[in-house]
């Protein structure tokens, strides 16, 4: 039952934050939910479970053999978790921002937060599908609503991009559902559906597109600038601290027990993929002159190391990918909030426009400093265990994957110090002006920051939140 | 079975009361009462049994699929009268007889929800269709109108002629009428039931506007007054595919095999002209039109796969369409501007039925939580579970593209009323509260069936 609550607090929440009339009223309720939410996950992982996780059930349909079932194993704590901690986050950096329409803006986020607690925790297919289309539909809402200029054909493309994949994914479900032995849905059945190897070749492509434009891998990215530069901040640091997430987490849960074998055979190619996106991605970051921009193509970077890392399959690339899916959630929003920042008093995006902030706004600058640091892994921040452990996964795999992804780091170090030095020292534009922070954005760039380095000295118990990989997918570990 | 009855007496019930009657808003509450009654009726009849039985041997026969379609289908109409009843009044004088043609066609679909004989087949579709001819051209001072009826006419009396050649040519090689004589697995086959079945297959194609006999459907249903176009779109179109499936639902054993080819490439030329025309269409009503094509692509999955999960999603596909597209029709009806630019700004004019249009809209394009997702979801199970997920892959893998390319012209909707202002402040329409809640009461069946479509489908075997 806690764990529905993971769903129905959030729902419920929004669906009311609809009928409040009152801006300061409805922030707070939001806020006021997120932390009961994440109370509940807290909650939660005091509770004793069985040895693959907590678990809950009740038949949704029955004639379809299908059920409302809920897993929350280690890759579903660490991702329950990353959403109430963000959307907390989030809800408090976003206090002090008037929206039109106060009302439906909040109503919506909390419906995607439902939305994204029901992805990391189905473990029902037809369930996890609903809960990944509807996770995506309040953000559709948000982004066009309250998004920048040309929002709503950037929306669109997002949306038919990741439409267009869950379709595809969809005929994966139905066909996998027809293969099971109980003809079921439930996540144990579909790791013992039987199929040939024609058609596991054919079914894993048609979830891994799926999953593989939400992360979003390599081919499947382009529509993921745009989306994050368009999209209410607020929303841009759901889609880019939590949402991602979803992608990495439906690969470990439904792609990779599910079809061990092809995910055996396709790995070097899908590791290949990201590996070429992460570079990729980070040449370009360098070139970019809007922040905006550059945070979203570093997020590729970052996200394909993290694929990469799933698809070797060892428990040290598992475990680094697992806690780096906390870690870059925590981390990108923190830059978010800076740059939402800078861009509210500035009205301007753009680096070579700005320049020497950090004259007027010392504790602003020492904030994004600490943040920045952590997206280039220096040690002692969070990123830096993650990154390790794939690093070494990807070397235990083979030396070639670690030594080019290797470059990655060498590349994050330059665009993100780069940025820094544009916006925050050197020459200083005189037009441009900013106060230091407010108290809400303040509260919520502490907690990223103290997150940042508990999780850089200490971080034990994230890591084992996640659980072993042995654990997690038995069937995907090579014979 | 008593629906057939029933629906005769009403309309002849109707057609006198229209020369009492002074006033027609009087027409339409004896129609809508009537219609309840009917559904009462109906389903008594699901319940308990016939009020009076009928014995029409090797003509009629009942099945809980019948009655429970009868059933959404009356449910449907009867939301229509609700929420259209104003606006039919404003198509002409003669109100009372719209409503009289109303209550013959839905004589019509009972009958062709039991029919066991080909000749019943005939009747109930040439019920069906005269009186839409009527209808088509009710507004007869508009020249559209007029072209509209007049070409659905001679349509539909060639396609009537091209079924009467069909069902000659099947009594030709089975010598009978009789639905089980081709249904047998061991019936002989000869050239003439094979041609007979194909012709017979042409005229329902036409009937239920599947490509590539789709042509009179935009201009017809762009011509015919708005209201009686949702009414041919929705109640009258799923009529036809339950008398399709019907037909063919004991044929497909004699010709398996080439008979899945040949839906096959219906189904896929269906959903791809429906799809793609929409796209660039201006007006809502003509994409409306289109999309009705496209729906019927995924309605044709049923006949493709021929099985239970196929019976299933039809039930399903016939509450959801009905719903969404009356729903839809039913505001549009109450619109001056019938482009998608009319409806810029509309969730500012209107909130309520922004939102109920928006939950029709996803529900038609098929999004989770919406009954238009479960429909699509039976279509294809129905598909995988007949056994062509392998070899009819494509096939799928075509029909779910399609329904992320109606994302495009669906949500088209949703942006005009949310995210687009409209040029000048317009005032709110010209409706009652009533209609407002009917409406938003029509989105709320839609998301509650589509979280527990089981609440529906227990009627076909309960």
């Amino acid at each position: 039952m806690i764990l529905s609550s993971f769903i129905l607090i959030p729902l419920i929440a929004g669906l009311l934050a609809f009928f409040i009339k009152q801006d300061q009223l409805v922030k707070g309720w939001s806020l006021l939910a997120a932390l009961a939410t994440l109370a509940a996950v807290l909650y939660s992982f005091t509770m004793p479970a069985a040895a693959e996780g907590l678990s809950y059930s009740r038949i949704w349909l029955g004639s379809l053999n299908s059920h409302f079932s809920l897993l929350l194993d280690g890759p579903a704590r660490v991702t329950t978790l990353l959403t109430a901690v963000s959307f907390v986050i989030i809800f408090i950096a976003i206090f002090k921002n008037s929206y039109a329409d106060a009302s439906q803006y909040f109503g919506l986020m909390l419906l995607s937060m439902a939305g994204l607690m029901g992805v990391f925790l189905a473990s029902d297919a037809l369930l996890f599908y609903f809960f990944w289309e509807l996770a995506l539909i309040p953000v559709y809402f948000l982004c066009s609503k309250w998004g920048g200029e040309r929002r709503v054909p950037v929306t669109f493309k997002f949306f038919i991009y990741t439409f267009v994949g869950s379709v595809i994914m969809l005929i994966g479900i139905i066909y996998l559902y027809s293969k099971t032995p109980d003809q079921s849905f439930s996540w144990a059945s579909f790791k013992q559906a039987a199929l040939t190897a024609k058609e596991q070749a054919f079914f894993f492509w048609f979830f891994f597109v799926a999953f593989a434009i939400k992360m979003p891998v390599f081919p499947f990215h382009t529509w993921q600038p745009d989306a994050y530069e368009t999209a209410p901040v607020g929303t841009t640091m759901v889609l880019s601290g939590v949402m991602v997430k979803m992608g990495l987490f439906a690969v470990l849960r439904w792609l990779l027990p599910v079809f061990p074998q092809m995910s055996d055979k396709m790995g070097g190619f899908i590791i290949v993929l990201a590996i070429i996106g992460i570079l990729y991605a980070s040449l370009i970051a360098i070139r970019q002159d809007n922040i905006k921009r550059l945070i979203a193509y570093s997020s590729i970077a970052h996200i394909g190391l993290m694929a990469a890392s799933l698809f070797v399959k060892n428990d040290m690339a598992y475990q680094g990918a697992l806690i780096q899916f906390f870690n870059h959630g925590i981390n990108i929003i923190g830059l978010w909030i800076v740059v939402d920042i800078i861009e509210r008093q500035t009205g301007i995006s753009k680096m070579s426009e700005l320049g020497g902030l950090a004259q007027q706004a010392p504790r602003l600058a020492i904030m994004l400093v600490v943040v920045a640091l952590a997206n280039i892994a220096l040690p002692l921040t969070n990123a830096f265990i993650g990154e390790f452990l794939m690093f070494s996964g990807l070397y235990q795999q083979n030396v070639w994957y670690a030594v080019v992804a290797g470059i990655a780091i060498i590349l994050a170090a330059v665009y993100t110090l780069g940025m820094i030095q544009k916006v925050f020292f050197g020459q200083r534009n005189e037009a441009v002006q900013v106060a230091d922070l407010q108290t809400a954005q303040w509260l919520a760039l502490a907690i990223i920051i103290v997150l940042i380095i508990a999780a850089g000295v200490y971080p034990k118990p994230l890591l084992e939140l996640g659980g072993s990989l042995v654990k997690t997918i038995p069937l995907a570990v090579a014979p | 079975m008593n629906l057939i009855i029933f629906a005769g007496i009403m309309g002849v019930v109707m057609m006198f009361g229209g020369l009492l009657m002074k006033q027609k808003h009087q027409a339409t509450l004896l129609a809508t009462v009537l219609v309840l009654l009917l559904l009462a009726g109906n389903t008594w009849e699901m319940l308990h049994g016939p009020i009076f039985s009928i014995q029409a041997p090797h003509m009629l026969a009942t099945s809980r699929f019948g009655l429970l379609i009868n059933e959404i289908l009356l449910a449907a109409g009867l939301l229509y009268l609700l929420v259209s009843g104003r606006d039919i009044e404003k198509v002409g004088n003669y109100v009372a007889e719209y409503y009289a043609l109303i209550f013959f066609i839905f004589a019509g679909i009972g009958i062709s929800t039991a029919y066991t004989n080909l000749l019943m087949l005939f009747l109930g579709i040439e019920i069906i269709s005269i009186p839409l001819y009527i209808l088509t051209g009710a507004d007869k001072r508009n020249l559209k109108s007029i072209e509209a009826a007049l070409k659905y006419f001679l349509m539909g009396s060639f396609s009537t002629g091209i079924m009467l050649m069909g069902i000659a040519l099947i009594y030709g090689g089975t010598g009978s009428f009789l639905l089980e004589k081709f249904s047998l697995q061991g019936a002989p086959i000869s050239y003439n039931l094979v041609a007979g079945l194909l012709l017979i297959l042409v005229a329902m194609a036409f009937k239920v506007s599947a490509a590539p006999f789709h042509f009179w459907t935009p201009d017809v249903y762009d011509g015919a007054p708005t209201v009686f176009t949702s009414f041919m779109a929705t109640i009258v179109k799923v009529a036809g595919f339950i008398a399709f499936i019907r037909l063919f639902e004991g044929a497909s054993g004699i010709i398996a095999g080439k008979w899945q080819w040949v839906i096959a490439i219906i189904i896929s030329l269906t959903l791809l002209i429906g799809n793609i025309t929409a796209v660039f269409q201006q007006s809502v009503k003509r994409m409306l039109a289109y999309s009705s094509i496209a729906q019927a692509g995924f309605m044709m999955f049923a006949l493709f796969s021929m099985n239970n999960w196929g019976r299933e999603g039809i039930v399903l596909y016939a509450a959801a369409y009905c719903l969404a597209t009356i729903g839809i029709f039913a505001v549009l009806t109450k619109m001056d501007d019938y482009t998608y630019q009319g409806f810029n700004g509309f969730a500012r004019r209107e909130p309520m039925l922004a939102v109920a249009l928006a939950v029709m809209v996803l529900s038609l394009a098929g999004i989770p939580l919406t009954v238009g997702f479960f429909s699509k979801y039976y279509m294809v199970a129905s598909a995988v579970a007949a056994g062509f997920g392998g070899k009819f892959l494509w096939l799928l893998v075509l029909a779910m593209l399609c329904a992320a390319v109606s994302v495009y012209y669906y949500f088209r909707v949703i942006q005009a009323m949310y995210f687009k202002e409209a040029e000048q402040p317009q005032s709110a329409l010209p409706v009652s509260a009533g209609f407002r809640y009917l409406v938003a009461g029509a989105a709320l069946v839609v998301v509650l069936l589509g979280i527990l479509p089981q609440w529906l489908l227990q009627f076909l075997y309960f």
